[in-house]
């Protein structure tokens, strides 16, 4: 399979070693936390991380220091709280090889993904003139997903494409969890005009060949929105060397916290998109009736922003780049793989998505046989270990793997091996306490 | 780690429920006798059963149950002839719609509805109320999901869907 992200690094970086994760953990302080009488075993990461203390102080500084208005106001707070805001979207945007103009804030990734199909939506109503008349879509037109698309990836696409009389196509996954490419040569077609894709599975795991998708879409002029959220915080990321148009990531899944998304944009496509949100503090000049827009990325950031919020993803970020994001990557390769290697081993258990070997990111979903996810993850977590159970998000691809919940474990920068093993040998004891054999 | 609290939590009486599924339809539940509009009354059937039918979804795991029950008569007098389910879901939500059948089966709408109510009352009261098990019967063993707030979804889900699939036929 052709592997997506910069590959020198992933190639050549040294894993975290376990004294190394030692010391990191000690910057988290609900690590200490304990649950039903048990450490905390927090293994739900690929849902929210936790954070480390210079977020959290970065955030509080923030407020005691230069809390006021961004983008208005003269006085000295004001200027201090935007360039703070304003250099914490240049830090997110060197950690993913973009230009600092190229980056908009958004309450979250479903926003951000939402943002551009809303900003489709309203050119395609003739809004943004002709500068926007490529963005139109119409009956006849096709966008494309996956079938192993977040909810957040599919029904804002869904919604588009009633909106405006477009097809919704997807690329069928396969039995192993991997996207059918054979098939997506076929669905990816000169109708298509947009193909939003996961870039690693929040469920199976799965990293999708960035660059074999970016090529079909290239090949038929279709935009490309990559869903970044479980890939930017595990893996080093250059969207630039990427290609892909659109990227949406999520502050609170890499140490950041809620209430802060990203969406990433080619700098030639903002500049001609009709923005998703209106209000104050994206226009130039108003009069009753007409209103003339900013520059992006001012443009799509209508109204008050997530100013405390913005900074601490900005020392979130400068936390991961200390640690390094191959060295983070290749750690959770290590945890991942001990991870399935152990799942594999326990009766009963069987792992959603490809096996020990493909290109994976530290996390696990899995069935147990007999057993439904709730009452695994209430056992789990009785012993003080977190997991998310359901159908996280992803009932489409649930269906495909034909189950309708699973139990998913996560592993991020401050898993230990010793959290993993424990995992693994609270779950040996879930199928004979449910009276399951095996 | 077998703990004292899971096993409160799971009593055996549960486990077994969830295995035994006592008036679970292993197929799909047939066509209604009767179309059922939501919450409107039906007219009987030939035979005189009106027959009632609900379909409740949790939405935070996806368990789902269809609970479909024939009632003789009407009001709190009308009599509990037929219950049937069939459902997916955690152990709980499973266990609970059997003894659900157990526990209404042949007994009038009003003293179902009675033990719906002090079945809620339970499970809502965390932890702090000893469940009746006179009027209870093997539904008092519910007891500790109180104390999982997460699960009460969970140990209601078919109590909910008998809810609704029975007011409208026993107007």
């Amino acid at each position: 399979m052709t592997v997506s992200a910069p590959l020198s690094a992933r190639a050549t970086a040294r894993p975290l070693k376990d004294e190394e994760v030692a010391r990191i953990r000690n910057d988290f302080p609900i690590l200490e936390t304990r649950v039903n009488g048990h450490p905390l075993n927090y293994l739900d990461s690929g849902a929210t991380s936790q954070n480390p203390v210079s977020v959290m102080e970065a955030e509080q500084e923030f407020y005691e220091q230069r809390n006021a208005a961004v983008h208005r106001g003269a006085h000295t707070l004001a200027f201090a709280a935007t360039e703070a805001f304003e250099a914490a979207r240049a830090t997110v945007a060197a950690f993913i090889g973009a230009r600092t103009d190229e980056i908009v804030w958004t309450s979250n990734a479903t926003e951000a993904v939402n943002l551009v199909a809303y900003s489709l939506s309203n050119a395609s109503l003739g809004l943004g003139g002709e500068a926007a008349k490529r963005f139109r879509l119409g009956a006849g037109d096709e966008i494309v997903v996956t079938e192993m698309e977040h909810h957040a990836n599919l029904i804002p696409w869904q919604q588009l494409a009633l909106r405006t009389g477009a097809t919704l196509r997807f690329i069928p996954v396969q039995d192993d969890g991997t996207l059918d490419l054979a098939a997506a040569g076929t669905v990816v077609g000169t109708r298509t005009r947009l193909l939003a894709f996961t870039h690693a599975s929040n469920v199976v795991g799965t990293i999708n060949p960035v660059a074999e998708l970016v090529a079909l879409a290239r090949a038929v002029g279709a935009l490309v929105l990559l869903d970044a959220c479980q890939s930017v915080p595990h893996l080093p990321v250059d969207v630039a060397a990427l290609d892909v148009d659109f990227a949406v990531f999520s502050g609170h899944k890499m140490l950041g916290p809620t209430g802060i998304g990203v969406l990433y944009a080619k700098a030639e496509l903002l500049a001609d998109l009709p923005p998703f949100l209106t209000g104050g503090s994206m226009i130039t000049t108003v009069d009753m009736h007409t209103a003339e827009f900013l520059a992006p990325p001012q443009r799509f950031e209508a109204g008050t922003q997530r100013i405390s919020q913005a900074i601490a993803l900005a020392a979130a970020v400068d936390y991961l780049t200390e640690t390094g994001m191959a060295r983070i990557e290749a750690r959770e390769a290590q945890l991942g793989h001990r991870l399935l290697a152990g799942l594999s081993d326990i009766p009963g258990v069987r792992v959603l998505g490809p096996g020990l070997g493909a290109e994976r990111i530290g996390l696990a979903s899995f069935d147990l046989a007999g057993v439904h996810a709730h009452d695994v993850g209430q056992y789990l977590d009785e012993a003080g270990i977190a997991v998310r159970v359901g159908h996280h998000c992803a009932q489409p691809l649930h269906r495909r793997l034909g189950v309708t919940a699973s139990t998913r474990a996560s592993t991020y920068l401050y898993t230990t091996t010793d959290e993993v093993d424990q995992f693994l040998a609270t779950l040996r004891e879930v199928a004979p306490f449910f009276g399951v054999r095996s | 780690m077998t703990s004292t609290a899971m096993q409160q939590l799971y009593q055996q009486i549960i486990l077994d429920h969830a295995k035994a599924r006592h008036g679970a339809s292993a197929e799909a539940l047939p066509p209604l006798p009767t179309r059922l509009s939501a919450a409107a009354s039906v007219d009987p059937a030939p035979d005189g059963l009106r027959v009632g039918e609900s379909h409740q979804v949790n939405t935070t795991c996806g368990d789902e149950v269809t609970v479909r029950v024939g009632v003789r008569g009407a009001g709190d007098e009308a009599v509990i002839e037929t219950f049937a389910w069939r459902g997916d879901g955690c152990s709980i939500s499973l266990a609970s719609a059997s003894v659900l059948h157990d526990t209404v089966g042949g007994v009038t709408v009003g003293e179902a509805r009675a033990m719906l109510d002090l079945y809620r009352e339970m499970l809502r009261s965390r932890g702090t109320i000893e469940p009746d098990e006179e009027v209870l019967g093997d539904a008092a063993a519910f007891s500790g999901v109180s104390r999982y707030p997460a699960r009460v979804k969970c140990a209601m889900l078919a109590w909910v869907a008998f809810e609704a699939a029975v007011l409208p036929v026993a107007e």
